[in-house]
């Protein structure tokens, strides 16, 4: 409750500071302020268009970071098991993780349609962070819990379900937090790239034309809100799901 | 009876154990004394099959074993009761592991995540561990360590009750732990 009550200072003090800000620009142009942003949001959530965008743009958004998830889990559990599989991916890994959303989008425009572009750079950028934090996971593993599990005869369920899920879980929540976040980022700055029809991408891109700053800042947050409830939703299940295995 | 014979084991060309030869008594607390680095905790291992003797045989070592380690060796973002599970599957009640725990004072301790215990409270959630899990050896390697005095003759009192009937084997560099808990010391030179 206190730690609420602190965050919630911490976010009113930049509201009132964006506000104050607002007011000495004086121009809904250049920057406008947090109440004119809650009228927007409130007028486009109404609005069947604002849906239908949300629900593309976090369609492909999700559908990138799920398989990003799968794709650097697994990386990383082969990595942990087989040496040459580390050394021949690790470079791509390194890569991957510096070269910029904007290079990713271009180059992914010449093989795939806009509209499904977000898939393909969310994947890319989601990856690579996944697989890194996976690997530091499986690199510090306990031997000592290994040597426990045999001298105990532990059964391999049980000893995957309780030893190892119990240490590589801190690992695999901190890695989805960061790509689920990075996933919406590079996937939002995608579309704004590619514009495809119907997009959040599109909205955004529009506002800039059209110069409508209170629609740009509406669709950033709803961006951000959009991000915040799909970390929180996964993580939420992740704990369920963490529980329901080591019940087995 | 298990039995340990001519037990050597060198680490770079260190002699640690030199011929270690010793039939323990089945059903018997026996306990390892010697000064630190003498090789104590490196024949445990050897004994618990963890690391290879460099010659030697053992016989009699084939049956199930359990143990509290020299580190703790909990899964620290488990409960207690997890970690307990963790080696006695289903085979105990709540009610049971908490009656088990209350033993070595630490009742109303099952739910509580290892991570949030002090360094005694975990090294008898280990005790307690090795205590419940099925086996006929039971390994101990300074199982009291950071336990305070008055603690210390409880939790000895209960690994006596808990070991009865089972070969016990255990190391320490303590006189009085011999004295409470051994039926036999055997005791290490340092090579």
């Amino acid at each position: 409750m206190k730690k609420a009550l602190i965050t919630a200072a911490g976010i009113l003090f930049w509201l009132i500071v964006w506000q104050i800000a607002a007011i000495a620009v004086n121009s809904r142009i250049l920057l406008v302020s947090p109440i004119d942003v809650v009228v927007r949001l409130s007028e486009l959530v109404v609005m069947a268009d604002f849906w239908g965008s949300v629900l593309f743009s976090a369609a492909r958004i999700m559908l990138g970071f799920f398989l990003g998830l799968v794709t650097g889990t697994l990386l990383a559990v082969l990595s942990g098991k087989f040496r040459v599989i580390r050394v021949i991916f690790s470079p791509l890994i390194s890569v991957m993780k510096s070269i910029p959303v904007a290079s990713f989008t271009i180059l992914a425009l010449f093989w795939i349609s806009s509209e499904n572009l977000s898939v393909l750079v969310t994947f890319l950028i989601c990856t690579p962070i996944v697989c890194s934090n996976m690997q530091a996971g499986i690199d510090s593993l306990d031997p000592k819990l290994e040597e426990m599990s045999k001298v105990f005869k532990i059964p391999s369920w049980r000893r995957f379900s309780r030893v190892y899920l119990s240490q590589l879980m801190p690992h695999f929540r901190s890695a989805s937090a960061l790509a689920i976040g990075l996933s919406w980022k590079s996937g939002a700055a995608a579309e704004v790239i590619g514009i495809p029809d119907g997009s959040i991408g599109e909205k955004l891109f529009m506002s800039k034309i059209y110069l409508e700053t209170a629609d740009l800042f509406a669709w950033t947050a709803a961006v951000i809100l959009l991000s915040l409830l799909c970390e929180k939703l996964f993580l939420l299940l992740v704990g369920i799901l963490q529980k329901k295995i080591e019940r087995i | 009876m298990p039995k340990a014979e001519n037990i050597r084991k060198s680490f770079h060309d260190k002699p640690v154990l030199n011929n270690f030869t010793h039939d323990f008594d089945e059903g018997k607390i026996t306990a390892l004394v010697g000064q630190s680095g003498c090789g104590k905790t490196t024949l445990l291992s050897v004994l618990m099959g963890l690391i290879p003797a460099d010659s030697g045989t053992l016989t009699g070592f084939d049956k199930p074993i359990s143990a509290v380690f020299q580190e703790d060796r909990l899964c620290d973002n488990l409960t207690v009761s997890a970690n307990i599970r963790l080696v006695t599957g289903k085979r105990f009640t709540k009610a049971e592991i908490e009656k088990e725990l209350c033993e070595v004072e630490l009742s109303g301790c099952a739910e509580k995540p290892v991570r949030e215990l002090s360094g005694g409270m975990k090294r008898r959630t280990a005790i307690v561990r090795a205590m419940l899990a099925e086996s006929e050896i039971l390994f101990l390697d300074e199982p009291f360590k950071g336990l305070d005095s008055e603690t210390k003759r409880v939790v000895i009192e209960y690994v006596r009750k808990k070991a009865e009937g089972k070969t016990v084997i255990f190391v320490t560099h303590d006189r009085e732990e011999c004295e409470l808990l051994a039926d036999e010391t055997v005791e290490l030179i340092s090579l």
